[in-house]
C-alpha cells in the first residue's frame, strides 16, 4: 500500500475507502441499556453527557416545581398557602437549583456529547475528570437539597447577602449547606471547563481551524475561560463566609471590622460573568440550529464568534451593576454603567446576525427551529430591560423590584432555556436516534410562549408600579392582585407545557430506533457525520475538515479539498467496547493506522509531544474521589466535634485511595 | 506507521509550534492555574481592602501593626529558601531530562525538603503572631494575614506532597528523557506557587 499522508493537499479525488473497525457484535442489535454499573465508571463523554442531561433536567423540574409553589402563594394577596420563612427557602432554592443544578449542567451536557463529536474527537480530553466533573456535580446537588430535611433549605437568596447569612442574623442552617454545596460545585464546573478548553484548543480534526470552529464550538469555548476566571472568586467569597460562620471570623461583619459589601464585590464579580455562563452556550445552539433550518451559512460567523469574545471580556468589567444602590459613588456608578451599555452592542450584533442568516433563506420551522427563533425574540425583550437597568437613576427606581424579576426570566427562561429546548430537539435525534415528536414539539412550543409571556411580562409593569421582589405577600389595595394572578396562571401554563416536553421524551423513547436518523435535519457539521447515535468511538475515522460546513461541501465545493464525509456504514459498535481497548483500531487513509485512537492507555511519552490521545478504560475511582470530597464537606459541615472527625478522616480516606488509583491508572 | 497529529496544521507536515507544540497534560495545568490566578487574587483583594484597617491609630500606639509584628527579615528568608526550590524543581527536571535518574531524585527530594523549610518557617510565624495575643478571631490582620498565607501554605502542602510521590517513580527510572511529562507538570505548579509567594510576600511585607 503506497503510505501517503492522508493530510497533504491534493487534487480533489474520490473519497478514501475505509477498512471497517474490528468489532465484537451486531452492533444493530445493541440497544443503549439504561441501567448496569458500566454508567457509574464510564468516562465516555457521551454517556456522561447523557447524565448530565438527565440529572440537570430532573433538577429544572425540581426548580420549577420550587417556582409553582412561589407562584401559588403570590395568586392572590395575603394569601396564607406558604409561610414566610418556608416562601424565603423556596425563591432561594428555585434560584440555586435552576442556575447551579439546572441550566449550567444541561449546558455543559449538551457540551459534553456534542464538542467532542463537532471538533471531529474521539473524546474530551480528560475523559476522567469529566466523569469526576459529573458525579461531584450530582453530589453537590444532593448536598444542597439535603437541607431540606435537616433543619431547613437556605433562606437568604441565591446571592447570600452578607451580614444576613452570618451566625445569628436571620439565616438559617441550610446557608452551611448552601455554602459547601456550592464549593463542590464550583470545583466540579472548574474541572469541566479545563476539560473544555483544552478538548477545543487541542482535539480538533485536521483542517479545524479555529475560522472553521462551530459557533457552539466558540461559545463553549468562551464561557470555559468565563468559569475558570470567575468561580474562584465566589469560591473565596463562600470560603471567607464559612470562617465567618464556623470559625468565628468577622470578615463581612462590621461589627468586627468587615465589610458587607467585600461580599457583594467578590460575589457579584463572579455573579455576572456567571450569567453569561449561562447564555452563552445557548447563543451558540441558535447559531447552530439557525442555518440549517434556513438553508444557509450563517450570516457574520466572524461577527457573531468575535462578538462572544468581547462579551466575555466586557462581562468582567460590569459586576457593580447589581450595586448602584449601595452607595458606591457617582464616578464607580458611571464607570459601571458604561461596561453594562457596551455590552449591549456585542449582543445587538449578534442578534442582527442571526436574523441575517434567516432572511432569504429556505426556512424549516421544525420545533428546533420554533424555539431558535422564540429565543431570538424573548431574548431581544430581555436585552432591551437590561438597558434600562443599566442606566443607574432609572435602576435606582427599578432595583429589587419585579422588573428585574422580568428582566432575568426574559433571558434565563426567554434565553437560555429556550435555547436549550431548541438544541434538545436539534440534537435528540443524534443522541438517541430517534426523534422527538414534531405535533408535540408544535404544542410544547406554543404552550411555551403563552404560559412564559402571561407569567412574566406583567411583571415588568408590576416592578414599576414598586411591587417589589422576594415579599411572600402583598396588600390588596396596591393595585398589583390582577396582574400576579395572571402571572401565577402563566406559570400553571409553563408547567402544563413542560409535562408536555416530558411526555413527549418518554413518548420517543418508546418507540423504535429510526434507521433514517444519521443526519435528518441536512445538516453540515461534523456531528452529523457519523451514525446516531455514535459509535463509542465517535468516528471510524478522523474526519478531515476544508470549511466550516463540512458536510454541505457537496453543493459549495471547497478548492484543494475532498469532501469530508467519510464513509459511515459502519454499524454500531458494541456498548462494552470502550472496556475492551485492544479492538478499537481506527484506521486513516489507506493501510495506516491512526496510533491515537487506540484505547490503550499507555504513555506514550514525549516523542509524539503529547498529541496522541488515549481513551482510558472505565474507571470507578473519578466517582470515589468526588465522594471523598461530598464527605469532607459533611466534616465541615456539621459542628459536633466526633462527625467532624469521622467525616474528615473517611473523606480523606476516599480522596487518597481515589487519587492513588487514578493516577495508578494513568501510568500503566 | 505514522502517527497522525491532532492539530490543523498537520497537512503542512512543518514542525509544531504554538499551540500545537504545547502538550495536552500541560494546556490543562495552565488553564487551572489560570483559575488559580483569580483565587488568589480575590484573596489579596480581601487582604488589600481591609490593610487601611490594620493600621488605625489605635493599633499603632499599641504596636500592634504588620509592620510592627510582621518579621521581615525572616520571611524574606523564607522567600529566599522558596525560590531556592524553584531553582532546586529545575534542575530535577533537567536531571530527568537527561535520564539522570538518581540525579532527579536528588533534586526532588531537595525541592521538597525546601519546600518543608517554608511551612516550617510559616508555621513559627504563626505561632509569633499568636503570641501578640492575634487570632483569626479578633484581629482584621489576623483573620486576613491566616487565610491568605494558610491558603497559600495549603498549596505548598500540596506541592510537597505531589514532589514526595514522584520520587519512587524517579528512582526506578520512570522518568527518563523520553517521558518527563509528570514532573514537568509538577514543576509548573510548584512555580506557580512560588510566583504566588512572591506577589503575597510584596503586597503583605514590603508595601
Amino acid at each position: 500500500m503506497v503510505a501517503t499522508s492522508p493530510l497533504a493537499p491534493a487534487a480533489p479525488a474520490a473519497p478514501v475507502v475505509l477498512p471497517a473497525p474490528v468489532i465484537h457484535e451486531d452492533a444493530h442489535a445493541i440497544e443503549q441499556r439504561w441501567y448496569g454499573w458500566e454508567w457509574l465508571a464510564t468516562v465516555d463523554h457521551k454517556k456522561i453527557g447523557i447524565m448530565y442531561l438527565l440529572t440537570g433536567f430532573a433538577f429544572f423540574l425540581l426548580g420549577g416545581f420550587e417556582a409553582l409553589l412561589l407562584r401559588t402563594q403570590l395568586i392572590r394577596p395575603l394569601n396564607t398557602f406558604l409561610q414566610p420563612d418556608i416562601f424565603n427557602q423556596m425563591f432561594t432554592m428555585h434560584a440555586t437549583t435552576m442556575i447551579f443544578l439546572a441550566i449550567m449542567p444541561i449546558n455543559v451536557g449538551l457540551g459534553n456529547y456534542i464538542v467532542p463529536l463537532m471538533v471531529g474527537a474521539a473524546d474530551m480530553a480528560y475523559p476522567r475528570l469529566n466523569a469526576f466533573s459529573y458525579w461531584l456535580f450530582l453530589f453537590g446537588g444532593i448536598f444542597l437539597n439535603l437541607s431540606f430535611i435537616s433543619g431547613g433549605a437556605p433562606n437568604t437568596g441565591w446571592f447570600g447577602y452578607a451580614p444576613l447569612t452570618e451566625p445569628g442574623l436571620g439565616g438559617n442552617s441550610g446557608v452551611d449547606y448552601w455554602n459547601l454545596g456550592l464549593q463542590l460545585l464550583g470545583v466540579a464546573s472548574i474541572a469541566g471547563a479545563v476539560n473544555f478548553i483544552v478538548t477545543i484548543l487541542k482535539l480538533r480534526a485536521p483542517g479545524l481551524t479555529f475560522n472553521r470552529l462551530p459557533l457552539f464550538g466558540w461559545m463553549t469555548l468562551i464561557t470555559s475561560f468565563l468559569v475558570i476566571f470567575s468561580f474562584p472568586s465566589i469560591t473565596v467569597a463562600l470560603i471567607l463566609l464559612m470562617f465567618d460562620r464556623q470559625f468565628g471570623t468577622h470578615f463581612y461583619l462590621p461589627s468586627g471590622g468587615g465589610d458587607p459589601l467585600l461580599w457583594q464585590h467578590l460575589f457579584w464579580f463572579f455573579g455576572h460573568p456567571e450569567v453569561y455562563i449561562l447564555i452563552l452556550p445557548a447563543m451558540g445552539i441558535v447559531s447552530e440550529v439557525l442555518p440549517v433550518f434556513s438553508r444557509k451559512p450563517i450570516f457574520g460567523y466572524s461577527f457573531i464568534a468575535y462578538s462572544g469574545v468581547a462579551i466575555g471580556f466586557l462581562s468582567f468589567t460590569v459586576w457593580a451593576h447589581h450595586m448602584f444602590a449601595t452607595g458606591l459613588g457617582d464616578f464607580a456608578n458611571g464607570a459601571f454603567a458604561t461596561g453594562s451599555f457596551l455590552i449591549g452592542v456585542p449582543t445587538g450584533v449578534k442578534i442582527f446576525n442571526w436574523i441575517g442568516t434567516m432572511w432569504g433563506g429556505s426556512l424549516r420551522f421544525k420545533t428546533a427551529m420554533l424555539f431558535a427563533v422564540g429565543f431570538i425574540a424573548m431574548f431581544i425583550i430581555g436585552g432591551i430591560s437590561g438597558v434600562s437597568l443599566a442606566s443607574p437613576p432609572v435602576d435606582f427606581q427599578q432595583t429589587d423590584t419585579y422588573y428585574v424579576v422580568a428582566h432575568i426570566h426574559y433571558v434565563l427562561f426567554g434565553g437560555a432555556i429556550m435555547g436549550i429546548f431548541s438544541g434538545m430537539y436539534y440534537w435528540w435525534p443524534k443522541m438517541f436516534g430517534r426523534f422527538l415528536d414534531e405535533g408535540l414539539g408544535r404544542v410544547h412550543f406554543w404552550l411555551t410562549m403563552v404560559g412564559f409571556n402571561l407569567a412574566f411580562f406583567p411583571m415588568h409593569w408590576l416592578g414599576t408600579e414598586g411591587m417589589p421582589r422576594r415579599i411572600y405577600t402583598y396588600f390588596p389595595d396596591m393595585g398589583w392582585n390582577f396582574w400576579n394572578m395572571a402571572s401565577s396562571v402563566g406559570a400553571y401554563i409553563l408547567g402544563i407545557s413542560v409535562m408536555v416536553l416530558v411526555g413527549n421524551m418518554i413518548y420517543s423513547y418508546s418507540r423504535p430506533r429510526d434507521e433514517m436518523a444519521d443526519n435528518p435535519w441536512d445538516a453540515a457539521t461534523l456531528e452529523w457525520a457519523t451514525t446516531s447515535p455514535p459509535p463509542a468511538h465517535n468516528f471510524d475515522a478522523v474526519p478531515v475538515v476544508y470549511s466550516r460546513y463540512p458536510l454541505w461541501e457537496d453543493r459549495h465545493p471547497v478548492e484543494g479539498g475532498q469532501p469530508a464525509v467519510i464513509a459511515t456504514a459502519a454499524p454500531h459498535t458494541s456498548i462494552d467496547e470502550r472496556s475492551h481497548p485492544a479492538d478499537t483500531q481506527v484506521a486513516v487513509g489507506e493501510g495506516e493506522t491512526n496510533a491515537h485512537l487506540a484505547t490503550d492507555a499507555t504513555d506514550h511519552g514525549e516523542h509524539d509531544a503529547g498529541h496522541a490521545f488515549h481513551l482510558p478504560a472505565p474507571t470507578i475511582f473519578p466517582m470515589i474521589l468526588a465522594f471523598g470530597l461530598l464527605l469532607i464537606a459533611f466534616a465541615l459541615l456539621f459542628s459536633p466535634p466526633i462527625l467532624k472527625v469521622t467525616f474528615l478522616i473517611t473523606g480523606v480516606i476516599y480522596f487518597v485511595v481515589a487519587i492513588y488509583g487514578w493516577v495508578k491508572q494513568i501510568s500503566e | 506507521m505514522a502517527v497522525v497529529t491532532h492539530s490543523p496544521d498537520a497537512m503542512s507536515e512543518r514542525a509544531p509550534t504554538g499551540l500545537e507544540s504545547l502538550d495536552v497534560r500541560k494546556l490543562g495545568m495552565w488553564a487551572f492555574l489560570g483559575s488559580e490566578c483569580v483565587f488568589f487574587g480575590s484573596l489579596l483583594s480581601m487582604y488589600f481592602v481591609n490593610r487601611p484597617l490594620m493600621f488605625s491609630p489605635a493599633l499603632e500606639a499599641a504596636h500592634l501593626t504588620p509592620k510592627t509584628i510582621l518579621n521581615i527579615p525572616f520571611t524574606g528568608a523564607l522567600a529566599f529558601i522558596l525560590l531556592c526550590s524553584s531553582l532546586t524543581m529545575v534542575l530535577a527536571l533537567n536531571a530527568m531530562q537527561q535520564s539522570r535518574r538518581r540525579a532527579g531524585s536528588f533534586w526532588l527530594l531537595a525541592t521538597a525538603f525546601l519546600g518543608m523549610l517554608f511551612l516550617g518557617g510559616q508555621a513559627i510565624e504563626f505561632m509569633e503572631i499568636a503570641h501578640e495575643g492575634i487570632t483569626l478571631q479578633n484581629s482584621v490582620f489576623g483573620q486576613s494575614f491566616l487565610l491568605l498565607t494558610g491558603f497559600h501554605g495549603t498549596h505548598v502542602f500540596v506541592g510537597i506532597i505531589w514532589l514526595i510521590s514522584c520520587i519512587p517513580r524517579a528512582l526506578r527510572g520512570g522518568f527518563h528523557a523520553g517521558n518527563y511529562i509528570g514532573p514537568e507538570i509538577c514543576g509548573l505548579y510548584w512555580h506557580f506557587v512560588d510566583v504566588v509567594w512572591v506577589v503575597i510576600f510584596t503586597i503583605i511585607y514590603l508595601i
